[in-house]
């Protein structure tokens, strides 16, 4: 007895030893077994989502940051074009003031805010345009024509970047839609809600009309 | 007795793993882990894919003349003068003449022709694509992310409306396209300590630094000096002739595809054998149209 207890006692803590190994081993093969079977997907496409939808914004913004150039540059030529210019520097108000957060981004009421800001000012922009063509000495204005090329710029850069998000926003709802994902959508990430929609409203992609 | 009872499912789990050793098993999740890299993969093929509803030309040379427009003496002097900044600065630009839109405007059309492509540095984003539709009468400058910067919208439009416009009126396509592309190379390298301090405006973070090639190396090192440690002097050894196990039995798959990748895409664009390549760069948009 007295010998058999020192042994047993050594036994079981090595016999722990190896099961807290195994214990081990077991957990690092499910965490990468799980990691492996899409797990991360989609984490991974929601956060792509949402980093493309920061560039819609920021390209979004780079257009509202052209507009006071613009007007003022506008204005020196055109002065009784008041309408058309208090038009452009409201809708550019109200657009800037509507940004969504990346956690909005399921929300297709928010979105359709954001839409219709947006569109608002590009029709604005649009009449501005418009209207100055009938300044010639506007029209041949350097500056003029400076920001005419980096709003044109800035507008290909919204489309691209709505394009590249729309395609974002595709692939992320389709992984809470479809096999293996929809396990983990189904389980882990319940909360995880479809992002809305970004449609291509018909006012935005319309160029604006040009009148002679 | 009680203790093993209630530990019963999960001495039943070891039970099962045991008798077929933990090598099986380890192999079978690195397998496991080829997963997310085939998804990616079969991401970008879908992009491709998309990107191939329209017909774009292979990407054969600096100059893709597929409507046929450039005479092979200016063509030639082009390509010798992109050849020659691309050494120097690693910016890569492209000419690309095509016969057909497919009905849609030059801008969507240049964009998914950049990034098919992939023209500039994936890590810089420093290419330009100066594309020309004779046929639609439109020009445009497809600006890369890494060059917004330096060759900016308006630049593009002045460059298109002052050096190529003009030179298409006249159907004269060689020489405008080259004055194009000369005051193009002007932009990107007057001041050229101004653009290269110049942050670069959008960073793609893939392995480029040692220290991330590392890091799987020293996770793995830290696992196996925990699990050292953990294990009982009786179980080193079996531990040890595991691990050599393992290495000698995985030499290969992963590891050597990531080295091939990183050799495919390497710098810029290269002429090898299989033709000249775009380095994965993107672009989002910046540059300017025309028409005449």
């Amino acid at each position: 007895m007295s010998s058999s207890a020192p042994n047993f006692v050594q036994f079981s803590s090595a016999r722990a030893a190896v099961s807290r190994l195994r214990l081990f081993f077991i957990l690092a093969t499910l965490s990468l077994t799980i990691s492996g079977c899409g797990y991360n997907t989609i984490p991974t496409l929601e956060e792509q989502a949402k980093a493309k939808w920061g560039d819609v914004q920021n390209q979004y913004q780079r257009r509202a940051d052209l507009i006071p150039n613009l007007v003022a540059t506008v204005q020196g030529y055109a002065k009784q074009e008041k309408e058309v210019l208090t038009a452009v520097v409201e809708a550019r108000a109200k657009a800037t003031s509507a940004r969504i957060d990346a956690s909005q981004l399921s929300d297709p009421e928010k979105i359709k805010q954001f839409q219709d800001a947006q569109g608002q000012l590009t029709g604005a922009l649009g009449r501005l345009l418009a209207v100055s063509e009938n300044y010639p000495e506007l029209k041949s204005n350097q500056n003029f024509l400076a920001l005419q090329s980096q709003l044109e710029g800035t507008e290909n850069r919204i489309s691209v970047a709505r394009r590249d998000y729309i395609e974002a926003v595709r692939a992320y709802n389709t992984s809470l839609r479809t096999l293996p994902s929809l396990i983990w959508a189904a389980t882990f990430f319940r909360g995880n809600k479809p992002m809305a929609e970004f449609t291509t409203s018909e006012t935005a992609q319309a160029p604006p009309q040009v009148k002679f | 007795m009680t203790p093993r009872l209630a530990f019963t499912p999960l001495t039943g789990l070891i039970r099962l793993i045991r008798p077929k050793c933990e090598k099986r098993l380890f192999l079978g999740s690195v397998r496991y882990l080829a997963i997310p890299p085939l998804a990616v993969l079969a991401t970008a093929l879908a992009f491709t894919v998309l990107a191939l509803a329209y017909t774009f030309p292979p990407l054969t040379g600096r100059v893709v003349d597929d409507a046929k427009i450039i005479p092979q003496t200016e063509s030639d002097r082009i390509t010798a003068k992109l050849a020659s900044l691309e050494s120097k600065s690693g910016i890569q630009i492209v000419v690309a003449t095509i016969n057909s839109l497919g009905g849609d405007e030059i801008e969507p059309y240049a964009n998914a022709l950049f990034r098919a492509w992939g023209l500039g540095e994936k890590s810089k984003n420093n290419g330009v694509l100066l594309l020309v539709a004779p046929k639609e009468h439109k020009a445009r400058i497809e600006v890369g992310y890494g060059l917004e910067g330096t060759l900016t919208d308006a630049l593009s439009k002045i460059i298109i409306t002052n050096a190529m416009v003009p030179r298409f009126k006249t159907g004269d396509f060689g020489s405008g396209i080259e004055r194009g592309v000369d005051d193009i190379i002007t932009v990107l390298t007057t001041d050229s300590s101004d653009w290269q301090q110049r942050p670069d405006l959008r960073i793609v973070h893939n392995q480029d630094s040692t220290f991330d090639e590392l890091i799987p190396f020293i996770v793995f090192g830290l696992f196996i000096l925990i699990l050292y440690l953990l294990s009982p002097k009786r179980e080193r050894g079996n531990l040890l002739s595991f691990l050599l196990g393992m290495m000698m039995s995985s030499g290969n798959g992963r590891y050597r595809g990531r080295y091939d990748d990183r050799f495919g895409s390497g710098s810029g664009g290269s002429w090898s054998d299989g033709g000249f390549l775009g380095g994965g760069g993107s672009s989002g948009g910046g540059g300017a149209s025309g028409s005449w």
